[in-house]
């Protein structure tokens, strides 16, 4: 029997239709099929200038919008050959951790009422809700932040921004703590998680599966740690890795990544240099509103980069983060004026998605559900 | 860190393992190369990129084993008009490698990699679908994003942006 399952169905994480053959609960054959919110964000950006880019980049991924904020700005950074100053650096790495655990926390609510424990699923959004007020302080958005510049940092975050995180930072390993006890140990979460939706090293890697899809089938690899970008080798962490490949392995190494993720926000408030939060480039970079008032050629750069842009110099660049989950990626090419000639993003869950009928393929329809929630998709991120 | 400006010259990047492997095995195969902002691009003969792709993934030098991306860039009105890019990673050496295959618009076709890494799969059926580009050998080679009865690709320069309707 054909099922369809989506694309308007709760536990699909949006608008993920999948075309299920079945013979009685078994499912024989799996096919997604995407593209209900395909947006042409690819060619949007084509007709923007480069700074008018960073707002469509946040509407990708709606639950990493920093992330993919510093995907891109990094590949236009690297594009223009900017420096970044440090303190900038730190604050993108630590904003970036926040979105981390943010995403974590919507995935481990969300694939654990798709598996019946409604509990977690409010204690989750408690604390997502503290992350949300500290982007809303700095940024002014909770979700759609839009923070990074090329260059830097849109504004200087605000009096009593650090004292927040540390308060947060300080508070949230007991509450992980909490989660840990609702769901780890219970036998009920666990005859639905182990041994579920297996999948080997070797099938993921061929798939292009990344992060802790990856991680946890036993592959050892975080961009953060093994080509690290905005000052991450200046952090301590580890990279927690599982070897089963199962809903639950996968489960472990995201709520281990969220505890590492706290510890690396706490290195970077403690640790956070002083000094400019923008690159000395004027031409890129939008003066302060202060010079703009006293300074003529403050104001003629202000002018010149809010109406034309600023140009880039010809050339192509693939720059990759670690999304929370996978390896996000922006190939950015410029042939030299202010607007991009294409920007590619590589979407990790476009990739990952491709494992689901490997790992279903053979299984009970029910754990469909539980393997949809385990390689935590975001479709935004798929369709773009 | 001032931009250096990029090294196209094929004698000067000879050390680059991957480029040295592809020439060991046949010359012909690297049309050019180019090493810019610390990332390497080597343009492959379009004939043989399936064969490249797997010499240098099987190879122990060099192990790219994950692909990472599969993308396009239309070059409207020059010929040839698409480059196809492919973005590989290695893991074990955490090492990257940009190839690129030169296509004109008259038969802009590239033989699938999905027999060496399935993932390809949904990759090539979005540069197809957005460029129109084929790939020969792909299991199922239909439009991924866009409505099965969409007209054109809308990825291409000459499509404008708000679309045809």
């Amino acid at each position: 029997m054909i099922l369809n399952m989506g694309p308007q169905h709760p536990s699909t994480h949006g608008v993920l239709r999948l075309i299920l053959e079945i013979d009685g609960e078994n499912v024989v054959r799996m096919m997604p099929d995407i593209g209900y919110l395909h947006t042409g964000i690819e060619k949007t950006c084509e007709a923007k200038f480069y700074q008018q880019v960073v707002p469509l980049t946040d509407r990708i991924d709606y639950l990493c919008p920093l992330t993919n904020n510093l995907c891109y700005v990094l590949a236009v950074e690297k594009l223009l050959g900017l420096e970044i100053p440090p303190k900038a650096q730190w604050l993108r790495v630590l904003l970036n951790e926040l979105t981390r655990i943010n995403s974590h926390l919507v995935w481990l609510g969300t694939h654990a009422l798709d598996i019946g424990a409604m509990t977690v699923f409010l204690y989750c959004f408690r604390e997502r809700e503290d992350i949300l007020r500290i982007f809303e302080m700095v940024s002014g958005q909770r979700m759609m932040t839009s923070y990074f510049r090329v260059g830097g940092i849109a504004l200087e975050p605000p009096l009593g921004f650090l004292d927040r995180v540390r308060d947060f930072a300080s508070r949230f390993p007991a509450k992980v703590d909490e989660y840990e006890n609702l769901l780890t140990g219970n036998p009920i979460w666990g005859m639905r998680t182990k041994g579920v939706a297996t999948i080997t090293a070797e099938d993921a890697i061929a798939l292009g599966a990344s992060g802790p899809t990856l991680r946890a089938s036993g592959v050892d690899i975080d961009l953060r740690r093994d080509m690290p970008y905005s000052g991450y080798e200046n952090f301590r962490f580890n990279v927690p890795v599982a070897t089963e490949g199962d809903v639950f392995a996968r489960y472990v190494c995201r709520v281990r990544e969220m505890r590492e993720s706290i510890a690396i926000v706490k290195q970077a408030a403690d640790g956070m240099p002083e000094g400019p939060i923008k690159a000395n480039a004027p031409k890129v970079v939008l003066p302060d509103r202060e010079k703009m008032k006293t300074e003529m050629e403050a104001l003629i750069y202000h002018f010149k980069i809010i109406t034309e842009g600023f140009a880039v110099p010809a050339g192509e660049v693939y720059q990759a983060v670690e999304s929370p989950r996978g390896e996000m990626g922006y190939y950015v090419v410029s042939d030299g004026t202010a607007k991009p000639y294409r920007v590619h993003m590589r979407a990790a869950c476009l990739a990952n998605l491709q494992t689901l009928p490997k790992m279903c393929e053979g299984r009970m329809l029910a754990d469909v559900v539980a393997a949809i929630g385990s390689i935590d998709i975001v479709l935004g991120e798929i369709d773009r | 860190m001032p931009l250096s400006p990029a090294i196209t010259n094929l004698e000067e990047l000879k050390s680059h393992p991957a480029l040295a492997l592809l020439l060991v095995w046949n010359p012909s195969a690297v049309e050019a190369v180019k090493y810019d902002r610390d990332e390497m691009t080597i343009y492959v003969d379009r004939g043989l990129l399936r064969e490249a792709c797997a010499i240098l993934k099987d190879d122990s030098e060099c192990e790219f084993n994950f692909l990472a991306d599969i993308t396009c860039v239309d070059w409207y009105p020059a010929e040839p008009r698409f480059e196809v890019v492919y973005h590989l990673l290695s893991i074990p050496k955490k090492e990257r490698l940009r190839l690129k295959v030169r296509l004109d618009s008259s038969s802009p076709v590239v033989e699938s990699v999905t027999a060496l890494w399935p993932g390809a799969n949904y990759f090539e059926r979005e540069v197809f679908d957005l460029f129109g580009v084929r790939f020969s050998g792909h299991p199922y080679l239909r439009r991924l994003l866009m409505p099965e009865d969409w007209e054109g690709h809308p990825l291409r320069k000459d499509y404008p942006v708000e679309g045809y309707r």
